[in-house]
């Protein structure tokens, strides 16, 4: 049942990021984000990771994707115009991306024995198991982030502010 | 991760292991503060004041860390040895000339001067942390907080519009590399179960799937080549470099670059230290590419501000040319040229922001035709740091490349330092059409950006770095032996070579 | 009873069986709501007129696009919303872990300053936006 529950979230997952870059109107867009955070997030509980998928849901889906409508509506974006694209696009990026894909499946293809099996669903870490890690050992990344909250709302104040 | 309490783990505290950062951090705090409460219309200069004292407390601070036996604290996750303190005294420098610099230069022309110093200080935590941590997390996050703050900084001139252009443009690139290097982070975990680069570097002197491990290392080297503007990584330098105003490009093109330097330097000797067929043939692409497109690339440019930038694509393959050297002699090359570099390129664009002013003025080689004659104090500073870059026997420049050069040479590179010597060759060219420009040419008629006049702090920062050129070219002895001692940090964890030829150092 | 046959769950190796209340809960929340819209269409009664399709009824009569501009202020807020809540993203372990903490870290009071600076910092910075403003939306003039 897992691996049906799996197969069917993957799908929705990449179903949603594909729709995401075709589809022509921003708000389209970002609610096929949605789609793909949220089955993301059921792919997280999936590995035991419950506490990154509720985060997933009320971070990402929630918050970041409230302030991805703010900014289309703060552009008034409309329907984007269809252009050809630009030509590194096609003879680097492409290629590019394509190679890097290739890379990647090749490393895991090959490694897959070495790597063994996993049963879905069989672990779980939950919050207490996550916040042992994140407050003793990882004690200083996350005193960090703080600074790096600071440094987020000082930017958000000095590029959204108009100059006086 | 229960570690035994070594003497040393006791006998002080944990925080004195990042007390550069902490003193930064709580300077930035002090000026958000302050610059919330402070009226519209009231001068700055008071905040500028504040941080600069904060970064030399820091600056003391790492000075201080030298006495300390090198050692990690917060269970694992930072290291302050001299090869941290090397790169926190280059960083700290870095920061302390370009507020020097910007002490005048945003007054009056954005309403976010307080802003600026609390970015800066806030970023210079991060690169600071960059340099000391073991642990790739901690890395990250570091990373991020000094990426995010030099995306702000490159969009302050909010009224042109090169500016935001280049913010924008740095910070969409700048993340998607940033991705890379975490999914590096990620496979890294995935090959040697761990993200702390002791325990990695078991894993990889066991043999952990050498596969896995190569691509893992490649995507962090895609994730940290990007931010220092290793080629082919580079597209966004130019661009960036002529939109971010010329102070910030000073900081921007030295200190992150000195802080991802040392991490890959981590990494590279560190973790990956026992499997350098993975990642030599790699860095040896990187840096013959990146010579070459920095200085080909600069050639074709008529404005300062973009050939400064493929010089600096350039440049950064030099440095990845000490790479290439064996274990300790790599590593103190690159290390000092870090610093070298750092005195000559901060000058160079302390000296664009004065002679173009808030509104850059001044942006193609022909505006610069008879500087010499209008300004010659600042021409000849100008001259001084141009000299440095090209690599002319005396300066920083010259003794940071032959440095380099020698220790690839000595460890069998000796191809790679032919290319770099003649690449050196290709690099004088346009760095002399500039300076022919600035002497040769006739004096146009006067225009409006020359009534700029140099203020008491811009003098000091300049005298500043003048005279670290020379002293770098001259009397490297002390900072080389810095360097070294860094360098000899990696030879292992409990090294100790490492805790006592940095105090033996200072009382010399 | 129920909780009985919860635990028995829990306890099989098959983790996922804990969110089955989960998805009890939302299937009752989207059936409800289908249920709600479904019926009011099927039961009431159509009869669409030229008013009845206006945007209102009464009150005035709409001009121009309702698609204008949002002020950046909004941007803003939302921003700082995310800041917020990554802040509290990271609360939530902290009091779910906070009376093992002692044990943890092997002093008493450490977990609760660890917070407390953590904390400290995202109040300077609540601060600063409060004193430069930003949350005063009638007396700033300084956005859009």
């Amino acid at each position: 049942m897992n691996v049906a529950i799996f197969i069917l979230f993957a799908l929705l997952c990449l179903g949603g990021a594909l729709n995401l870059l075709l589809q022509r109107h921003p708000i389209n867009s970002a609610l096929s984000l949605i789609v793909v955070m949220s089955s993301l997030s059921v792919l997280y509980l999936l590995l035991g990771a419950e506490f990154l998928a509720l985060a997933q849901i009320i971070v990402y889906s929630g918050a970041i994707m409230v302030l991805f409508v703010f900014v289309i509506m703060l552009l008034n974006a409309g329907e984007e115009e269809r252009t050809h694209g630009s030509r590194a696009a096609y003879f680097a990026g492409i290629p590019g991306v394509l190679a890097l894909f290739a890379v990647l499946a090749g490393t895991f293809v090959t490694l897959r024995l070495s790597f063994g099996g996993t049963r879905l669903g069989a672990f779980l870490v939950t919050t207490g198991d996550l916040s042992r890690v994140l407050f003793r050992n990882l004690l200083l990344p996350f005193e960090v982030t703080s600074v790096l909250i600071l440094v987020a709302i000082l930017g958000a104040v000095v590029l959204a502010r108009k100059e006086h | 991760m229960n570690e035994p309490m070594t003497p040393s783990m006791i006998a002080f505290s944990p925080a004195l292991r990042i007390l550069p950062e902490i003193l930064m951090t709580l300077t930035g705090v002090l000026v958000m503060l302050v610059e919330a409460v402070l009226k519209p219309r009231t001068s700055r200069k008071p905040l500028g004041i504040v941080a600069i004292l904060g970064t030399l407390a820091a600056i003391a601070a790492s000075v201080y860390q030298l006495f300390l036996p090198a050692g990690t604290a917060f269970f694992g996750t930072v290291q302050s040895d001299a090869f941290s303190v090397f790169f926190h005294l280059v960083i700290g420098c870095i920061v302390l000339v370009t507020l020097l610099i910007s002490l005048d230069y945003f007054e009056g022309h954005t309403s976010f001067v307080g802003e600026y110093y609390a970015l800066i200080l806030f970023g210079a935590t991060g690169m600071m942390l960059m340099t000391c941590s073991v642990e790739l997390l901690m890395v990250f996050i570091s990373l991020e907080i000094s990426s995010i703050s030099t995306y702000i900084l490159a969009g302050y001139r909010k009224r042109s519009a090169t500016s935001p252009e280049a913010s924008i443009k740095y910070f969409l690139l700048g993340s998607f590399a940033t991705a890379f290097f975490l999914y590096g982070i990620a496979l890294c975990f995935g090959a040697t179960g761990s993200t702390n680069l002791y325990e990695i570097a078991k894993g990889v002197a066991d043999g952990a799937s050498p596969l896995l491990l190569t691509v893992a290392f490649g995507m962090m080297l895609i994730g940290l080549g990007f931010k220092v503007s290793l080629a082919p990584f580079h597209v966004w330098t130019p661009d960036v470099y002529e939109g971010a105003p010329a102070p910030v490009v000073g900081l921007m093109s030295t200190a992150p670059k000195a802080a991802a330097f040392a991490v890959l330097l981590r990494i590279a000797y560190g973790a990956f230290g026992t499997a350098i067929h993975i990642w030599m043939p790699l860095v040896w692409i990187m840096a013959v590419l990146s010579m070459t497109i920095g200085n080909l690339g600069a050639l074709t440019q008529r404005n300062v501000k973009r050939m400064l930038a493929y010089s600096s694509i350039a440049h950064a393959g030099y440095l990845l040319v000490a790479f290439t050297a064996l274990a300790p002699m790599g590593i103190a090359a690159a290390s000092f040229y870090t610093a070298a570099y750092a005195a000559m390129n901060v000058g160079a664009f302390g000296i664009i922001s004065y002679l173009s002013g808030y509104n850059e003025a001044r942006t193609s080689l022909s505006d610069f035709a008879g500087i010499a004659r209008r300004h010659p104090v600042a021409a000849a500073a100008f001259a001084v740091f141009l000299i440095s870059l090209i690599g002319i026997p005396f300066t920083a420049g010259f003794f940071g490349k032959f440095y380099v050069f020698t220790a690839a040479i000595n460890s069998g590179n000796a191809w790679l330092a032919v290319l770099g010597l003649l690449n050196s060759g290709v690099a004088a060219f346009y760095y002399l059409r500039l300076l022919a420009q600035m002497y040769m040419v006739p004096v146009e008629p006067p225009r409006e950006a020359d009534t700029a006049h140099a203020r008491p702090a811009f003098i000091l920062a300049m005298a500043i770095l003048v005279l670290a050129v020379f002293a770098l070219g001259i009397f490297p002895g002390r900072i080389l032996d810095l360097a070294r001692a860094g360098a000899a940090t990696f030879s292992g964890p409990a090294n100790a070579a490492s805790q006592t030829v940095p105090v033996a150092l200072l009382r010399r | 009873m129920l909780c009985a046959w919860t635990v028995s769950l829990m306890q099989t190796p098959n983790y996922f069986w804990n969110y089955v209340p989960l998805l009890l809960q939302i299937l009752a929340a989207v059936g409800l709501s289908s249920f709600i819209v479904l019926a009011s269409w099927l039961i009431g009664r159509h009869r669409p007129g030229k008013v009845k399709l206006s945007t209102y009824e009464c009150g005035m009569v709409p001009q121009g696009d309702a698609r204008g501009r949002f002020s950046v202020r909004f941007y803003m807020v939302a921003m700082l919303f995310i800041l917020f809540d990554v802040e509290a993203v990271f609360m939530f372990p902290w009091a779910v872990i906070y009376r093992k903490l002692p044990g943890i870290t092997g002093s008493r009071f450490f977990g609760f300053w660890e917070m407390l600076v953590y904390i400290g910092f995202v109040l300077v910075g609540y601060f600063y936006i409060w004193k430069k403003g930003i949350l005063e939306w009638s007396k700033d003039q300084a956005d859009l």
